[in-house]
């Protein structure tokens, strides 16, 4: 059962309105993998973690960090974080938290935000955050939420170097298993474990961290070569 | 030279509707038939000069009725329209609702009272089933507005229940709580009209003063309704409204009790057509449809028709010239202010009110009418186009005066106001037919007859018939907004 890997996708396809974004997809992700998704920005990253959240929602606790952050604007941090838990709670309880928060409840989500650094924040409507502020809440729902697997889609752009490392190290103490979209090509060799490379939508690179460096994968990135 | 030129398909169709509100004049009766009406309308004038309140504890009394009614009957209205809302998916309760909101509240008020008589339960239905039909509508479309990408991070084992509260209720909840305020204001407007059927609010103190002639009292009431509309934004909070929600149904005069006899008659014997009840042939229902649709309901439907195609075209005229009113490319801060002041009084005004001043004034023909739902609709309209053209950035060497309005503005505003006036179009319908009330031979006026004559169920034909109509005028109207590419703003209705 432990030998079973989590994701398992074989000449996959996606395609929005007859327009093929991703083809011929093969993807093994075993548990205890930290895999981080670089390429351009139009390359299939956001794509992919798309396919792989429909498929391992099925089946794992799945913990997603979108990219627009999926906050809801006229909710508080605290209400936005506490959202990570909704399935652990019968709805009339939800809904009572929704009209007052339950001081156990915010002393969990205080918790989760003094991780992130954003425990002065808590009760400010989510509509006035910050970019950066606006990606931690979100790093913190899906931390708050917890689970087998963290799908996270760009989720340190908008922060300073120095929490950037912060909150991924903070994720990967939380979650075993990670699939990252990150363009920061350092970051992703030091935080993770597995590289993929995309490009208009195929895998052109799939390799472990430790056998790659910095100037090779920038090539993925520019236009001039490849 | 003119090679290649050609009008905008707006240009076509307001064309059309100028040239059918012109054909339409021949035919409908327009005189002044009162004795001396000017001096009428310098005694009516005369009297906001002492507005006065000869009784300050019935007023008092009718003003807190009025208040009940309106917040009862748009609170349950509010809740059941809220539950439709999430089943409006479903094709029969779209087409249940439509119906629902196709009949004024002054028609189902004239229905219910058959049932209840004055009993308080006739009052607040007759303004909670409209009012659940359009929350439902209107309430529908906001829901369907949210996109929610909070949606996509929650886990498959949420409930429906609390995935609906976290991702979509709270991003809408403001444009949820703007529109019920809305129509709390117009509950408040439907509230005090239906005391003119004899219901213990606002409106049946007004009838009584406008029959006796003392206009002085007239204004002391029309300016305490003024006052109520005006200052709504300061009182209407969710604390007060909740405390009033729960005391609203011990103030509630009653005096009458339920007879249940009354109710399975209505609906065994006063609603099932004479022929029928009578055990007649089908040759005898046939006959009495047809004399029923010869002698009313088409010459109400043409009077109707023709009215309200008249008024909606004054509508559109005045809307367009008054806008400026409160335009800041126009006047300055004063002048702004008095136009404010003119719209807020046209628009607070009910148009059933404004038509029965001017009834009494110039006598009974389609011409007060036809006035009265110009000036209160362009005083709705009229006040979304200047709020509208006052947000318009315009550059800073513009050109003055009617230069300003013909180039600048009204090129600007002229696809906010075509959807404007066509989403009032099937109001002013439903208000052109109730008008007949009043005793212009529209729809309206053969439907209070029959029920004077306790003739129900010809009642209820004519009422079917003028609610379908509204239902294709409704539909012919979205089909003109979709048609043109009008933008379909909430905030309008």
């Amino acid at each position: 059962m432990s030998d079973a890997p989590l994701i398992q996708l074989q000449r996959a396809q996606l395609a929005y309105q007859g327009c093929v974004v991703l083809s011929d997809i093969n993807l093994c992700v075993n548990a205890g993998e930290r895999i981080a998704l670089v390429g351009r920005s139009g390359s299939g990253k956001s794509s992919l973690l798309r396919l792989v959240h429909e498929q391992a929602a099925q089946y794992l606790a799945v913990a997603l960090v979108p990219q627009d952050e999926g906050l809801v604007n006229a909710l508080s941090v605290y209400h936005n974080v506490y959202m990570g838990q909704l399935a652990a709670h019968p709805s009339w309880y939800n809904l009572l938290n929704l009209l007052r928060p339950f001081p156990s409840r915010v002393k969990e989500v205080k918790h989760v935000l003094s991780r992130v650094k954003l425990l002065e924040k808590c009760f400010e409507p989510s509509a006035q955050l910050s970019g950066g502020q606006r990606q931690r809440t979100a790093v913190a729902r899906a931390l708050y939420q917890g689970g087998d697997l963290l799908l996270a889609d760009e989720p340190v752009s908008a922060v300073d170097e120095q929490q950037a490392q912060h909150i991924l190290t903070t994720l990967s103490e939380t979650f075993p298993s990670s699939i990252i979209a990150l363009h920061d090509t350092e970051l992703a060799l030091r935080y993770c474990d597995r590289i993929i490379g995309l490009e208009a939508g195929r895998i052109v690179l799939d390799q472990p961290s430790h056998m790659l460096s910095a100037a090779k994968l920038s090539a993925l990135y520019d236009h001039s070569s490849s | 030279m003119l090679q290649g030129f050609k009008h905008s398909t707006r240009w076509h169709v307001s064309v059309w509707f100028i040239a059918s509100a012109l054909l339409c004049l021949p035919f409908a009766d327009l005189g002044i038939y009162s004795y001396d009406p000017w001096s009428e309308l310098g005694r009516l004038l005369g009297g906001v000069l002492q507005p006065t309140m000869s009784d300050w504890s019935e007023v008092a009394q009718a003003t807190i009725q009025t208040f009940a009614f309106a917040l009862l009957g748009v609170g349950i209205g509010s809740v059941c329209g809220f539950a439709l809302a999430l089943v409006f998916h479903w094709r029969w309760v779209r087409v249940l609702c439509a119906l629902l909101r196709a009949v004024h509240e002054l028609f189902w008020a004239l229905i219910l009272m058959q049932i209840f008589g004055l009993h308080p339960l006739t009052g607040l239905l007759a303004l909670a089933i409209p009012y659940t039909a359009t929350f439902a509508k209107v309430y529908a479309e906001i829901l369907e507005e949210g996109g929610a990408p909070a949606l996509a991070t929650l886990s498959p084992n949420t409930t429906a229940l609390s995935a609906f509260l976290y991702t979509r209720l709270p991003d809408l909840w403001s444009h949820i709580k703007t529109y019920t305020a809305y129509r709390m204001e117009c509950g408040l407007r439907s509230s005090a009209v239906l005391g003119f059927v004899g219901l213990p609010t606002l409106g049946y103190s007004l009838s009584s003063a406008f029959m006796q002639g003392q206009y002085a009292q007239v204004w002391g009431l029309l300016l305490l309704f003024y006052l109520l509309i005006a200052t709504m934004p300061y009182w209407l909070k969710p604390k007060f409204v909740a405390l009033s929600l729960v005391i609203a149904p011990f103030v509630i005069d009653n005096d009458q009790a339920l007879s249940m006899d009354n109710v399975v008659r209505f609906f065994t014997q006063d609603i099932i057509p004479a022929p029928i009840l009578q055990g007649g042939s089908f040759f005898e229902l046939w006959s009495w449809l047809t004399e029923l649709w010869l002698q009313q309901a088409w010459p109400g439907i043409i009077n109707t028709l023709l009215l309200s195609q008249m008024a909606l075209v004054l509508t559109g005229v005045l809307s367009l010239l008054l806008f400026p009113l409160i335009s800041r490319y126009f006047f300055k801060r004063l002048g702004r202010t008095a136009g404010h002041v003119f719209l807020v009084v046209m628009r607070s005004t009910p148009e059933y009110i404004l038509a029965f001043i001017l009834l009494l004034l110039w006598g009974p023909s389609m011409l007060p009418a036809v006035v009265a739902l110009a000036l209160h609709n362009a005083g709705i309209i009229g006040h979304l186009l200047g709020r509208y053209s006052n947000e318009l950035q315009l550059r800073a060497d513009v050109s003055r005066g009617v230069n300003t309005y013909s180039y600048e503005l009204l090129p600007r505003v002229y696809g906010q106001f075509l959807a404007f006036l066509f989403y009032r179009w099937e109001v002013i319908f439903r208000e052109t037919a109730i008008l007949g009330i009043l005793g212009i031979a529209t729809l309206g006026f053969y439907i209070d007859s029959a029920i004077q004559e306790v003739r129900i169920d010809r009642a209820m034909v004519l009422i079917l018939i003028t609610a379908l109509l509204n239902v294709v005028i409704d539909s012919f109207a979205r089909w003109l907004r979709r048609r043109l590419q009008l933008n379909s703003a909430i905030e309008v209705r």
